[in-house]
């Protein structure tokens, strides 16, 4: 636990806990807006929109493939209320029709343009390149004070703390219209409040985090974080509140876990190599919620602690 | 090249991927139907992420026996065994804990993609280049399609359309109306599970061709696109099962016959393609249908509404409303009413009256509440009721 750890494990850790945190709390909302879902749409529609950026452009930067996931992702969210109105379609097929083949479109573009030999390829979009995030010049806890090493941290760390802190502060800032909007929509409205554009923010924003994770961690993680910390803390506990605490430390156990696991769990039962840090994150997030599912004081239907 | 390929005309492999590729699209339109109509579309997507620990395991097992880990029918096994596993799991949270089925979808879908792409990266330290065929799994791959893979994807399908045919009309009934169901004695947990074992076999079925991801889209958009063009239900299902093959079947032939196109995304592509056709050119449901189902109201509307104006003297200002009168010969082009348009616009304001004559009647209640402004009078009274009503309206009297 020296110097190779903040080398080598520091940055994708933190990096990983930004991430899982910042797709953890707008997830809280959109579970109990029963709009789970949106985390796994925009995150399949994100891949034409990074490959039509590098199309575009022709180079692998970072701010024109944010711009285009996340206008990939409004372009997605258009689609499916367009096909969902006009066709008279429930949100699910439609979302199911619009992520797919924007999906699709995406493969496609990709095995028809030259990407060969940068490294764009639907395998890192998936799973992301958290272990590769390392800090080169962080030599030891001393680097930390180091203004010139801290100078080469990957971008990746403070970009996902800037979204971190934009996501965390969209949520304080709207804290209560979101809480009476996410409870009881009509009340809500009655009270004069634009749920619909409240709506389309939180969606908006939970694009941000996603997109933004994206980038760093791969897919798999938007999806499982946006979902696992917020159902496993749903079983803790009636309130809001306390549902976001619960899974923001939910969030934070499963980076934490997951990385270490994959990074030395192998080399515990004497394998040779890391597996995927991405995966294991989400499988932890899994385990995490299932445990939360078997055994949670508000798991059940009604939501009334058991045994009260 | 295309003409060849729609023809089958592009040798061996490429005629093999075809028609495995349409008899998969057809299985999954007709399975997709019930899943769609019973509003849980996106089940599938958990279903076909969950299968990539399977594989992975599958996979491992083999290559633990000695095996070289390639055979489709032990991986197919294993896909099969953890879309299961995942179904269960899904099934399991929605029933025993408080989420909904969304989030449990979301859940299923991510944590078991999420290990399985922990087990891929544990095969791929295992040694480079056995596990070639599996990154496959991912988004297909056809390429290297055997005649023992189309003999399974062939035998899966047979087997999901038999089934199908025999359980079609309890699964429609639980379709759409599950508690009648229930109510009528079916075990309609069991046939969910049914449902969802299809949508499963589809899936694993579908996995070489187009990939556990974009499987969903075959199993989704062609019953979507069917919906458009019927209201039946039975109808519903057979078009959805010829739209996915005919989908499946132009997608694999366009991928054989350039390089760089993936069978895969292609064929979701043509599927997207026939369900936006269907979106706007349906019958009835279509978008252009209820664009010209507008505009012949609008002209109905505007048309009466110039009548009523000219009848009584009125200025029409509203250029819609002149161009459709002059149109039809009722206005001069100066505004003013010609003969035939003075006596449609008198019948108009006469129709206006007889109406609120009517509608002053609570004995005829029942034909009153047809009045929607637009409905002709004769169509909801006889001509000896009508000409009752004139005696009370009276002759026509003098202006003034």
């Amino acid at each position: 636990m020296g110097s190779e750890f903040v080398t080598l494990s520091l940055t994708p850790l933190l990096i990983g806990i930004f991430a899982a945190v910042a797709c953890a709390l707008p997830g809280n909302f959109l579970l109990l807006r029963k709009q789970a879902l949106i985390g796994d749409a925009i995150s399949h529609v994100a891949l034409p929109g990074i490959v039509v950026a590098f199309l575009l452009t022709g180079a692998i930067s970072t701010w024109p493939m944010m711009l285009g996931a996340a206008g990939a992702a409004v372009v997605a969210v258009v689609m499916i209320e367009a096909i969902r109105r006009l066709g008279r379609i429930e949100p699910g097929a439609a979302m199911g029709v619009v992520f797919t083949t924007l999906f699709a479109a995406g493969v496609l573009l990709l095995e028809q343009s030259d990407t060969s030999s940068v490294h764009l390829d639907v395998e890192h979009a998936l799973y992301g390149n958290l272990e590769s995030l390392i800090w080169l010049d962080g030599t030891g806890w001393g680097s930390l004070l180091d203004p010139q090493a801290l100078a080469y941290l990957p971008v990746e760390l403070p970009r996902m703390a800037a979204t971190l802190v934009v996501v965390a502060g969209f949520i304080a800032l709207f804290w209560r219209p979101l809480k009476i909007a996410t409870f009881d929509e009509s009340f809500a409205r009655t009270i004069g409040m634009r749920t619909d554009l409240l709506g389309l923010a939180l969606v908006i924003t939970a694009a941000i985090a996603a997109v933004a994770a994206f980038d760093a961690v791969g897919s798999i993680i938007v999806i499982a974080m946006f979902i696992c910390p917020p159902a496993a803390a749903r079983m803790m506990t009636n309130r809001l509140e306390l549902q976001i605490a619960w899974s923001v430390a939910f969030a934070t156990l499963s980076a934490i876990i997951g990385y270490v696991l994959a990074g030395y769990g192998p080399l515990w039962i004497g394998m040779g190599d890391a597996v995927s840090a991405a995966g294991m994150i989400a499988t932890i997030s899994g385990v995490i919620l299932a445990i939360a599912a078997m055994f949670g004081p508000c798991r059940g239907r009604a939501g009334a602690p058991s045994g009260v | 090249m295309l003409i060849d390929a729609l023809f089958l005309q592009m040798g061996y492999n490429a005629t093999l991927v075809a028609i495995g590729a349409a008899l998969l699209g057809a299985a999954s339109g007709i399975t997709g139907t019930f899943l769609f109509l019973r509003k849980r579309a996106l089940v599938s997507d958990a279903v076909s992420h969950a299968t990539l620990p399977g594989v992975c395991v599958a996979f491992l097992v083999l290559v633990a026996l000695g095996g070289d880990g390639r055979n489709l029918a032990a991986l197919l096994t294993g896909s099969a065994v953890s879309a299961g596993l995942g179904l269960l799991c899904m099934n399991w949270l929605t029933r025993n804990t408080r989420l909904a089925e969304d989030a449990a979808i979301g859940a299923v879908l991510s944590v078991f993609f999420g290990f399985g792409v922990v087990l891929l990266t544990v095969i791929q330290t295992l040694g480079v280049g056995r596990q070639a065929g599996l990154e496959g799994f991912l988004l297909g791959s056809t390429a290297g399609m055997l005649y023992t893979d189309a003999l399974v994807i062939a035998g899966g399908g047979a087997a999901v359309l038999f089934l199908v045919l025999l359980t079609r009309r309890p699964m429609t009934m639980v379709a759409f109306d599950p508690e009648y169901a229930a109510a009528r004695g079916l075990p309609v947990s069991k046939i969910d599970m049914l449902m969802m074992g299809l949508v499963m076999a589809v899936t694993v079925v579908g996995l070489k061709v187009v990939g556990l991801i974009l499987i969903v889209a075959l199993l989704i958009i062609p019953p979507v696109a069917a919906r458009f063009w019927t209201e039946r239900a039975d109808q519903v299902v057979i078009l959805a099962g010829v739209l996915g093959a005919l989908a499946a079947y132009l997608g694999a032939a366009i991928s054989a016959s350039a390089p760089n196109l993936p069978t895969g995304p292609i064929i979701v592509l043509m599927s997207f393609a026939l369900f936006a056709l269907s979106l706007l050119v349906a019958p009835n449901r279509g978008v252009l249908a209820a664009v010209l189902r507008h505009q012949r109201f609008q002209r109905r509307l505007h048309m009466r509404q110039g009548l009523l104006a000219l009848a009584q003297d009125q200025t029409i200002y509203e250029p819609l409303t002149l161009r459709l009168l002059s149109r039809a010969g009722l206005v001069r082009a100066d505004g003013v009413a010609t003969r035939s348009g003075q006596a449609r616009a008198a019948k108009a304001l006469r129709d206006e009256r007889r109406w609120d004559i009517l509608r002053r009647d609570q004995a005829q209640e029942a034909a009153a509440a047809l009045y929607d402004g637009l409905r002709e009078i004769e169509t909801v009274l006889t001509p000896d009721q009508i000409a009752a009503i004139d005696r009370e309206i009276g002759t026509p009297k003098e202006a003034f």
